[in-house]
Formats: structure tokens, C-alpha cells, sequence
């Protein structure tokens, strides 16, 4: 067991930036705490919700979905050939809904409020579900990563933490099953608004689809990153089982889509050549097309090259499908126009950096990686081009 | 009962006098650049009057409507407020309590008619909209803008009765369109609207549905209990069997590891 009592984390150049980035985005946030939505944002009385919640949190929370993804085929289904993978993977998400939670606090309003929905309940409301949700399942995560923290620090806890585990595994798939479905359900209240190539009630079902198959994507861009950045090779044979499980779901998501958009009568809006057909086209040629046929071709699937492209492609695709639901979608409805604001790519930018660098601290810290040794320096040419590309990706 | 008001177009001769009444009842500011006639509603304008021109009979003619939040009868934006921020009363008016309110916007986009709308020139933004006077309604008064208007073009009273009152009319002269604008729309409002000319001409919404949009919702949230006991049961027979079975493997295989 790696038990170095010693804290590392070597400087690099791109760990330079990342950390300026941090900072800027750190007193951004601090700067819009103060001042307000209208002097820190592009938002206004046509676009009330833009690029913090569309993309920080309602894109965030489905590319965390790698974390319950994982957590459901390793240990709650037993699939032990992907072990090696459940720990980064959770941790990605764990990260990820700390940022989630962050984004959503620099875009509420009255920010010293934020604690009313836990003792004025809005039951009828889809948020009042999400933000339950979003706030238990961070808690639960902290605590599963309790479990590998305490074999490194405050090790008297570990056995306690360890038994814990199974029922907060437990809980740690159901409570994002809930959400993930509960953030599309957010725009069936669109009705009317929502254009209809989007709109629909299976929008529960067709986000809670994509947050789980895109978790074995960015498991797989993580991996070939993380691979890349501390120079070993990657398991190639469990991420071609494991985006087999995303290519079967995708063939389902395509059927399901096929026949969502013919029982609404729809099918005609896909090909009318403007930007909504046209985006809705490339989401789904893009990110769902093409990745299920590079999964099931098995001379794609088994090189290197074609598992990247999957990663990338699958994650593109999802983030342009939330997107699409943001802004493409209700572009007609509310009129006006929108642009994120240079603060508002500062800050979300900034909360990138800072999970990235957290996410390198911790692995380097702490037993995460299979075939990685914590206390190994990272090979700094390679740790360079891996920070750079993860920023542009989750872009 | 429910309280409402009844917009007849027809009358409305454009003065602008209800929106002055709304100024000075809510105190809000007076705003030389965004003028309450001719532009939409904003956070200091709670209700506007709209110039419309358009055509009767092949003449031009103007048309002016009046607007605020038409304070539904089941509203969209008090079931998305998720800290119950915004309540209909049971006198009709859709009510904000800025004290419970997080600040997260959801309201404006559940909103079917655009209503809602944000200080976003403030540190700490309220929601502002049209409140339909509820403490004035409460004590049995007519909200502030009826009870300036001198054209007899707003009338306060029960909803029901207001509905018999505008059915009544629009039955009886035949330049009335046969529709009564907030009916059925979104469920049915509070503020019911009667018109000479088409109201789509008007720039209202028409092809709203007439489902309460709460039910939208709901029929989903409703099955939120079910799918998480189901669920979670199947999640933790699973966990268990996949345990133990891995525990008899490894038993069989290995014995004596771990």
C-alpha cells in the first residue's frame, strides 16, 4: 500500500499556468460574489441561464457521470476487469460535482440563500430533486473517497470508511441515476419553448442515457491521457470491453431517439437545413453515429487511434447535445441575443484549472492509478501536452 | 374565490394611466430610456402598454394592450420555484417572497409568457413582476391599474363571473373574436383578455397548450419514489449477489487469500 507520508507535487510550466488560471478564476469569483450577475455576465431578461449553468453545471454533472458509470459495472454489478479504472474515474466525478456545485453558486442570485431548499421545500419543483441530489451525492462522494484518502492520512478512520463502503456505493449510483434524469425533466416545463427536435417527455430518459454512456468516454480520453503524461502503456483490452458497454447503450439511445422524434412527428425538422436541423444532425452523426461505428468495427476499436476518437467524439457529442438544449433549442423562443461575457469564461475556465491541478495532486498523492506509482515523478514533457489537451477537451 | 381581471381591448384607449398607478402603488423607478408604453416588461415595469398596429376590415387600425404577469391558475413558475419562493394565493395573485427566493432564474424560464423578470443591476437581484396588488386584492380592493383606469377597459371581480361577463359580451356584438385569451391558455389565468382583432396579431401567444404545466412535471416527479425504491432495491440485491458470488470464487480458487 502506498503509505509515503510525504506530500509531492512537482512544478511544471503547464502547472504554472494552470495555477494563474486558477487564481484569475478565483478572483473573478470573488469579484462577481460581490457585484452581481448583471457587471460579471452577458445575462439578461431573454437569456436568465447561460454558459455557468448550461455548460458548468448541466454539462459538467453528465461528463461526471463516468464516476456512477463505474462505481455500478465494478462494484455493484462485480465486473472485476474494471478495477483498474474505478478509482480515477471516481475521482474525476468527484471533482467534477465540486466544480458543478461552485458553478452553481456563482450563478445564484441572492448566493447567502443558497441553503433554502433544504428547510423550505419546493417539492414540486425538478430543481428541488437536483439540488437534493447534486448535494447528497457530492457528500457521498467526499465520503467514498474517504476510503482512499485514510490509507494515506488519518489511517484510524480507514477501517470504519471501508465498511461504510458498500452502502454508500449503493446510494452513489442511485442518487445520480436521479439527478442526471432530473436535469433533462428541468426542460420538459419548455414545453412550446424548447424547440420540438429537443423537446420531448423522454428527455429524463435520453439525458440519464448519455450521462452513463458518456462516462466510459471520458474514462477513456482520461486514461490515454493519464497514460501519455506518466509514460505507460494503457490497458487497451478493458477500455475496448468498456466502451462496448457505451456502444450498446448508444445503439438503444439511437432507436429510442428514432422513434421519439417519428411519434411526435418531428422526423421532417431534422432535415430543413437550418441551424437547429443542422446542430441536431451533427450531434447525433457526430457524437452517437460514427462512435457506435468505430465501437462495433473491431479493427477501430482495438487501436489506439480509434479508441481516442470514440473518447472525443462521444464527449463532443454529449456536450453539444446540452448545448443544443440551452441554447440552440430556445434561441427562437427567447429572441434576444447572448454571449458569454470574458468573466464568465475566465471563471469557468479557472474552475477547470483548478480541478485539473487537484485531480494531478491527488493522483500523485494518493493510490489512484493502477500501474502508477504515487510518489513517481511525472515525466515533464508529456505532463505539459496532457494538461494543455484536457483544458481544450473539456472546453 | 379567485379573483381576476378582464382586459377589454376594445375600450383600451392607450393612456398609460394604469402603469403610472403601478409605478406609484409598487414604488417602482421611472425609467426616461425604457418607457412603460411601447416596450416590453421589464424589472421596473411591471405592466405595459403595447401599441400595436394592425389591420380591421382591410383599415388600419391601432390597437393597444396592456400586459403584466396574467397570473395563472396553476403556474408554471411557482412549481419550478424549488424554495417555494413564489405561491399563488388563494385570491388569485402569483406572489414572490424575496425572502425565501435562492436566486436561480428557473421561474423565468418556466414562465409560458416571458413575465418574470431580474434585477441584474443589483449585488443581490430580486424577481420582479406584476404582484396583481395582492395586499389591495386581499382587503377585497381592485389591484391599483383597474382602479385608475378611465375607459372602463379592466374589470375586477370573481373569475368565474368574469368569464360569464366576457362570454356575455363576446356573444352578444359580433366584432368580438369568439375567444376569451386566458381561458384555457397554460391551464387558465387569472387575467382574461377579449379582442377585436385576431390576438395572435396582438402578440400573444396562442398556440400555448392548455395543460396546466405543473402537470408536466408532476406526472414525471411522481414517479421519482417508485424508480428510487425500485431501484435501489435492485442495486443492493445485485451488490450483494455479485458479492458473494465473488466471494465464493474466490474462496473455491484461492483459498486462504485476502
Amino acid at each position: 500500500m502506498a503509505d509515503k507520508d510525504k506530500w509531492r507535487f512537482t512544478m511544471t510550466p503547464t502547472r504554472y499556468v494552470l495555477l494563474v488560471l486558477s487564481l484569475v478564476g478565483v478572483l473573478l469569483m470573488v469579484y462577481r460574489l460581490a457585484s452581481g450577475l448583471g457587471s460579471a455576465t452577458n445575462l439578461n431578461d431573454q437569456w436568465p441561464w447561460g454558459m455557468w449553468i448550461g455548460f458548468d453545471v448541466l454539462t459538467g454533472v453528465a461528463l461526471a457521470g463516468g464516476g456512477y458509470s463505474t462505481a455500478l459495472l465494478v462494484h455493484v454489478l462485480g465486473i472485476k476487469k474494471f478495477t483498474p479504472i474505478a478509482r480515477s474515474a471516481m475521482l474525476t466525478s468527484l471533482i467534477g460535482y465540486l466544480l458543478v456545485m461552485a458553478g452553481l453558486f456563482m450563478d445564484i442570485g441572492r448566493w447567502f440563500n443558497f441553503w433554502r431548499p433544504f428547510v423550505s421545500w419546493g417539492y414540486h419543483s425538478v430543481l428541488f430533486e437536483v439540488f437534493w441530489c447534486v448535494s447528497l451525492y457530492t457528500l457521498v462522494q467526499l465520503l467514498e473517497f474517504g476510503e482512499v484518502a485514510t490509507e494515506k492520512v488519518q489511517k484510524g478512520w480507514h477501517k470504519l470508511f471501508k465498511k461504510a463502503l458498500p452502502a454508500l456505493l449503493i446510494i452513489g449510483v442511485l442518487l445520480p441515476t436521479l439527478h442526471q434524469s432530473s436535469l433533462g425533466s428541468l426542460y420538459v416545463i419548455e414545453v412550446g419553448k424548447l424547440h420540438p427536435l429537443w423537446w420531448s417527455m423522454m428527455l429524463p430518459v435520453f439525458f440519464l442515457m448519455s450521462s452513463f454512456f458518456v462516462g466510459p468516454a471520458m474514462v477513456t480520453v482520461e486514461t490515454m491521457l493519464g497514460a501519455r503524461a506518466h509514460g505507460h502503456k494503457p490497458d487497451i483490452s478493458v477500455l475496448q470491453s468498456l466502451i462496448k458497454v457505451s456502444g450498446y447503450l448508444m445503439l438503444v439511445y439511437l432507436v429510442l431517439k428514432v422513434v421519439d422524434l417519428s411519434y411526435r412527428g418531428a422526423t421532417s425538422l431534422v432535415f430543413m437545413g437550418n441551424l437547429e436541423g443542422n446542430m441536431f444532425l451533427l450531434e447525433m452523426v457526430l457524437g452517437i453515429i460514427i462512435p457506435i461505428v468505430i465501437c462495433f468495427t473491431p479493427n477501430l476499436r482495438s487501436s489506439v487511434g480509434g479508441l481516442v476518437t470514440f473518447g472525443v467524439l462521444v464527449v463532443a457529442g454529449v456536450i453539444i447535445n446540452r448545448m443544443n438544449v440551452v441554447f440552440t433549442g430556445m434561441a427562437d423562443f427567447m429572441g434576444g441575443s447572448y454571449f458569454p461575457s470574458a468573466i464568465e469564461w475566465l471563471v469557468s475556465i479557472g474552475l477547470i484549472a483548478i480541478g485539473v491541478l487537484g485531480y494531478l495532486f491527488i493522483v500523485e498523492n494518493f493510490n489512484i492509478l493502477p500501474n502508477h506509482k504515487h510518489d513517481q515523478a511525472p515525466n515533464l514533457n508529456n505532463s505539459i501536452n496532457t494538461s494543455t489537451s484536457s483544458i481544450e477537451l473539456s472546453n | 374565490m379567485s379573483k381576476g381581471v378582464l382586459v377589454d381591448i376594445t375600450r383600451c384607449i392607450g393612456c398609460g394611466s394604469c402603469t403610472v398607478a403601478c409605478k406609484m402603488w409598487n414604488n417602482l423607478q421611472y425609467n426616461q430610456t425604457a418607457p412603460d408604453k411601447g416596450s416590453g416588461l421589464n424589472a421596473e415595469n411591471w405592466t405595459a402598454v403595447n401599441r400595436v398596429q394592425t389591420e380591421k376590415n382591410n383599415e388600419p387600425v391601432w390597437r393597444f394592450v396592456k400586459y403584466q404577469c396574467l397570473h395563472c391558475e396553476e403556474p408554471a413558475c411557482a412549481s419550478a420555484c424549488f424554495s417555494k419562493a413564489i405561491k399563488k394565493t388563494k385570491d388569485g395573485p402569483v406572489v414572490y417572497d424575496v425572502n425565501l427566493c435562492v436566486g436561480c432564474r428557473y421561474c423565468m424560464l418556466a414562465c409560458p409568457f416571458n413575465v418574470p423578470k431580474y434585477e441584474w443591476n443589483k449585488t443581490f437581484p430580486q424577481v420582479r413582476k406584476c404582484q396583481m396588488c395582492a395586499g389591495r386584492v386581499q382587503t377585497g380592493e381592485s389591484p391599483a391599474c383597474v382602479s385608475v383606469c378611465p375607459a372602463g377597459a379592466l374589470t375586477f371581480g370573481d373569475r368565474n363571473s368574469l368569464l360569464a361577463i366576457a362570454r356575455e359580451k363576446i356573444n352578444s356584438d359580433s366584432s368580438y373574436i369568439k375567444q376569451i385569451y386566458g381561458e384555457k391558455e397554460a391551464g387558465g389565468t387569472s387575467w382574461l383578455y377579449i379582442s377585436d382583432v385576431p390576438f395572435e396579431t396582438l402578440g400573444f401567444r396562442t398556440n400555448i397548450t392548455t395543460t396546466p404545466l405543473p402537470h408536466y412535471t408532476e406526472s414525471i416527479l411522481s414517479l421519482t419514489p417508485a424508480v428510487a425504491l425500485g431501484w435501489g432495491a435492485l442495486l443492493t440485491g445485485m451488490y450483494v449477489y455479485n458479492h458473494r458470488r465473488n466471494e465464493i470464487a474466490r474462496e473455491e480458487k484461492e483459498p486462504g487469500d485476502e
